[in-house]
């Protein structure tokens, strides 16, 4: 963290930290009603409930495990699925890039715990409340990686193979658009500037072109690898908040 | 009960680890360059933007990803326009599960 930054009152702490939890509300939601189809969809492709909470705990990524569910029931083999679970999840590398430079004060055992945790929402929702506040917040992030996403998902996970089959699919309700809406409405929140704007856009057109022509996955990590440069490319404007250097 | 899928389980989380932790835990870190960490600074929003057009812009199964823009879009749409202009994530997300709900409860979406 930089050591020139002026101090935090605790009042501009707690207005960000309700912001994040707010926010956290509507990440935990998704997190709910995808863990519970998860959990439902786990327990049809014939895994036992402690295989899919294994699976939700262990692994903790929604994309991989969706993937891996379907990739089981169409019977290929595990290092294929291992494989693929790689790729899926190599955007992640992206995410912890960008939070090194706000974790990097951390001891390194607790950096150790936050890479397991750390997932879409956890870094959408941390490195927004980090930016709001121009420094780093270790308890923010685990109110987003833990109170957001890795409690509803496991424990959606838990009733969705257990119970799953007396509930109707929460798709009907509209839950599915959380998720989607929350990254957009995530990313919108950290635009303090042109660059930002020209990376978010390019990131979405090459994250959208590139998955119809190879693969979504692919298409996110295009996005988020060719996105910033297009954004580095514009003359900057002074920007409100910083890195910490 | 089964346990089979565990071992399983313990391997995919063996190849997910290392792209969370590497950079987490790599020494030197802060020592990069300054137009490192301005790249990195707009890895977020490019990212999350990625993440949020592909998840409602494409759909179907692997291999039969086609472009729809739907009431999903619009949704998404609405819930961006709502926490820019009031600066609440919640508010925005409720109108938009609100749009969808009430779209494929009328069969448009």
């Amino acid at each position: 963290m930089r050591k020139d930054l002026p101090a935090l009152t605790a009042g501009e702490l707690a207005q960000s930290r309700r912001r994040l939890i707010i926010d956290g509300i509507g990440i935990a939601v998704s997190a709910l009603a995808f863990g519970f189809v998860y959990g439902l969809a786990a327990e049809g492709a014939g895994l036992s409930p402690i295989e899919a909470v294994a699976m939700s705990v262990i692994v903790f990524a929604g994309a991989a495990q969706f993937a891996a569910i379907g990739y089981i029931t169409g019977g290929l083999a595990w290092p294929a699925i291992i494989l693929l679970t790689a790729l899926i999840n190599a955007r992640h590398l992206l995410y912890a890039a960008a939070l090194a430079p706000w974790l990097c004060d951390v001891p390194a055992p607790r950096r150790a715990l936050m890479a397991h945790v750390l997932t879409d929402e956890a870094f959408a929702l941390a490195i927004a409340h980090f930016t709001r506040l121009g420094r780093t917040d270790e308890r923010g992030y685990w109110i987003a990686a833990i109170g957001s996403t890795w409690i509803p998902w496991n424990v959606a996970t838990l009733a969705g193979v257990l119970i799953g089959r007396e509930i109707p699919s929460p798709e009907r309700f509209g839950i599915d658009i959380v998720f989607p809406a929350a990254m957009v409405g995530l990313a919108a929140g950290l635009i303090t500037g042109r660059r930002e704007v020209v990376a978010a856009i390019v990131g979405a057109v090459l994250g959208v072109a590139v998955g119809l022509l190879v693969s979504p996955s692919l298409g996110i990590v295009a996005g988020g690898l060719l996105g910033p440069a297009a954004g580095l490319a514009v003359p900057e404007r002074a920007p409100r908040n910083e890195l910490p250097a | 009960m089964s346990t089979g899928f565990v071992v399983l389980a313990v391997l995919m989380g063996a190849v997910t680890y290392p792209s969370r932790a590497l950079p987490l835990l790599a020494p030197g870190l802060e020592r990069l360059p300054a137009p490192v960490f301005a790249y990195l600074r707009l890895v977020a929003p490019a990212v999350l933007a990625a993440i949020g057009a592909v998840n409602v812009l494409l759909v179907g199964p692997r291999g039969r990803v086609g472009f729809h823009v739907g009431i999903e879009a619009a949704a998404v749409v609405v819930c961006l326009v709502l926490t820019l202009w009031r600066g609440n994530l919640l508010a925005g997300l409720v109108a938009a599960v609100a749009i969808v709900a009430v779209a494929r409860a009328v069969g448009v979406g």
